[in-house]
């Protein structure tokens, strides 16, 4: 990878100017990434409807320095597909030249992968393009407004998962959409997160240079919907992965490997929890066992990633 | 100098052919009766190694879609094929394909639509997507939807249309039934269709470009909207010239309306796809005790060609519109409609009856044309009203 100085000189791809909020982890997750393509590396980017496409494509501007498609929000990953095939089908007429290379990479929010554009990503994964795709998960629906998806936290209040009397927020557990991407066999899966963002590079970098599919999750947290201050973006995305919510690793040709949580970073899922909003109704007395309630699953999630490593 | 091979082939198989020697780049399929053995076929030339073409085989039919509009931007030339169940999940697809403005040609195995569940021919799912925005083409024969399918890579691929079109033959009747059918040479229907010229690829290009932005308010979606709109009524030209192209070469006529004894007709049914051949049939049968029946045919549907519909027409004492889907809860069905309102706004009010006819592939019988046009000779005479009817049911 290159140091910071050369990343500092990179070319944007993804440039100033876009509407995203202040704070967004989406606009944070996609610059990373793009450093990880290489600086001269031509790329095409395909974006799933949600946050970043409306805030960086309205007409008649554009936030993208490369080529760029939106097609729906389902089916980033099937349009993509049909990119990488029309390049390979045009070398193979000679109408793009031999020695030029691109690469392929799609964005798709947690509402676009997890929920509504899984069948099309599975498709893709499982066909094997020669591409990249990104879920920059914000665990909910944020471009209509904080709906609750798959990757919504246990007990987490969204506006389809409101809190009342009878129910305290979201009453399931979050979707483990990396182990569902890596039983696809694919050469590189892995999840990551902005807070960590030389590690995110890297498994960009390792991504992008990975011949075949290869998936990237990142958690990209939403002050809106997540109800803290724009500017503690980067806290949070640390409290996540110190307390053990957001587990780091990869699963690169089938071989699973972790970023462990170090013993004096550790903390209790608490200290993630209460820096935000969308979890405030959890600290009201009597409620003491809905935390419990977490702490345990994510206990549970990392011993099982843990495993998984060997 | 062309080369015809002569051959019995099924609707299906000469649309196979015509996306071989079109030479397509990307074939994004998913299976579904009774279009699949298009993709078979298909599926076999890539094997051979006969073809260069990518052939995405996808899990659903909105991700073939999906492919084809992401392969398209990308300036590949790309066909596909569907029907029916298939042809509705792509229904959101449809409309971006054509709102972005790309060429994609796709073969519809015309079908009922579920439900109850039916495979068999009837025109449900197409008429579902009339105002999807594409050119739609129907084929009566298997002859035809080989040559309709070479046209339609002409007509998209035009720098002045820039569209997708489909080409539809009717489920088993055309797609599945042994015909006499002439192959034209790789070599002449490669130079008819020549090679696409994208505007703006993904790639390729000066720089880079934007497909499928955002265009809310404030944006330019309204204008953007009447741009289409002017596309689709303004390819109407640019079909009859690649269709005449392709009559040149191949020796059979291109005619947005296939009117078949319409100029000195009293009764004229108008009839798309497969059902025409037994409508002719009885016309004849009726000219020979004196009756003047005529057939109008529509051989292209949208854009819709209502001056052609309605110079054939024009001297009828009463004509009747058969459809093979239903428009539920509107006063007729779809083509009733369509014809009816060109007939209007020339201010012919010749009298109509509208039926319904063949749904999920009941037989077409030549009794039930008969008795359409016995009907059509009683709506002249004042006997019948203008009302809509099913025709054939048991």
């Amino acid at each position: 990878m290159a140091n910071i100085k050369q990343l500092s000189e990179t070319k944007e791809r993804l440039v100033g100017g876009h509407r995203l909020c202040g704070g967004c982890g989406a606009s944070v997750a996609v610059r990373q990434i793009m450093l990880g393509a290489g600086a001269d590396t031509e790329v095409v980017v395909c974006a799933a409807t949600g946050c970043l496409e409306v805030s960086t494509t309205a007409l008649p501007y554009s936030s993208w320095d490369i080529s760029y498609i939106h097609n729906a929000f389902e089916n980033a990953a099937a349009t993509l597909s049909g990119v990488e095939a029309a390049y390979n089908a045009l070398k193979a007429t000679g109408k793009i030249a031999a020695d030029k290379e691109i690469k392929f990479i799609a964005f798709g929010g947690d509402g676009g992968t997890y929920d509504i554009g899984l069948q099309s990503l599975s498709g893709a994964l499982e066909r094997g393009h020669d591409m990249v795709y990104v879920c920059y998960d914000n665990g909910a629906y944020m471009n209509t407004g904080i709906q609750r998806s798959s990757a919504t936290p246990l007990h987490s209040w969204a506006t389809t998962s409101e809190v009342g009397k009878a129910i305290p927020g979201k009453p399931q557990r979050r979707k483990d959409l990396a182990s569902i991407v890596a039983a696809h066999h694919i050469p590189y899966a892995a999840q990551a997160s902005i807070g960590n963002w030389k590690d995110l590079v890297d498994k960009a970098e390792k991504a992008f240079n990975t011949p075949g599919a290869a998936f990237l999750n990142v958690l990209a947290p939403c002050p809106r919907g997540w109800r803290y201050e724009a500017e503690q973006t980067i806290e949070i995305s640390k409290l996540a992965f110190r307390t053990k919510f957001w587990p780091i690793f990869e699963v690169q040709n089938g071989v699973w490997t972790m970023k462990e949580v170090r013993e004096k970073d550790l903390l209790p899922v608490e200290e993630f929890l209460k820096a935000q909003g969308r979890f405030k109704h959890l600290f009201a007395p009597g409620n003491e066992h809905l935390i419990k309630e977490i702490q345990d699953e994510v206990d549970e999630y990392y011993d099982y990633i843990k495993r998984m490593c060997g | 100098m062309a080369d015809v091979t002569v051959l019995a082939a099924t609707g299906n198989q000469m649309v196979a052919e015509a996306f071989r020697q079109a030479a397509v780049d990307v074939l994004a399929a998913y299976p579904i009766t009774p279009q699949t053995t298009i993709v078979e076929n298909y599926a076999k030339y890539v094997a051979d190694g006969r073809v260069h073409t990518e052939f995405v085989a996808v899990e659903s039919e909105h991700s073939a879609m999906s492919a084809s509009v992401g392969a398209s931007a990308a300036g590949a030339r790309v066909a596909t094929a569907t029907a029916s169940q298939g042809l509705a999940l792509m229904w959101e697809e449809l409309y971006i394909a054509a709102g972005m403005r790309l060429p994609i040609v796709m073969a519809n195995a015309n079908r009922a639509l579920s439900a109850p569940i039916n495979i068999h021919g009837d025109h449900s799912d197409i008429m579902g997507c009339r105002d999807s925005g594409w050119i739609i083409l129907f084929a009566e024969t298997a002859q035809e939807a080989y040559d309709n399918s070479l046209i339609s890579f002409r007509v998209a691929e035009h720098p002045e249309v820039q569209l997708p079109v489909m080409t539809t033959l009717d489920g088993f009747i055309t797609t599945h039934a042994m015909e006499r059918c002439e192959l034209m040479d790789d070599a002449t229907v490669l130079d008819y269709v020549g090679q696409r010229v994208p505007e703006n690829p993904l790639f390729n290009g000066p720089g880079p470009v934007g497909h499928g932005m955002f265009a809310s308010l404030g944006g330019s979606y309204f204008e953007l909207k009447k741009a289409q709109r002017a596309a689709i009524d303004n390819s109407a030209p640019f079909i009859q010239e690649a269709g005449d192209a392709w009559a040149e070469v191949s020796g059979r006529p291109f005619e947005f309306v296939d009117a078949w004894k319409c100029d000195d007709a009293d009764y004229i049914l108008v009839v798309l796809g497969s059902a025409a051949g037994n409508s002719r049939v009885v016309a004849e049968q009726l000219r020979a005790e004196g009756i003047k029946a005529g057939v109008a045919r529509i051989r292209l549907y949208r854009p819709f060609p209502a001056k052609e519909v309605v110079a054939a027409l024009k001297g009828a004492k009463a004509v009747g519109i058969l459809d093979r889907s239903d428009a539920f809860g509107a006063e007729y069905g779809p083509v009733g409609l369509d014809v009816r309102s060109a007939l209007y706004g020339e201010g012919l009010l010749i009298p109509t009856r509208n039926y319904i006819y063949g749904l999920g592939g009941a037989d077409v019988t030549l009794d039930a044309i008969h008795q359409a046009y016995a009907e059509l000779q009683e709506l002249a005479a004042g006997k019948l009203d203008q009302s809509l009817s099913y025709l054939g049911t048991r």
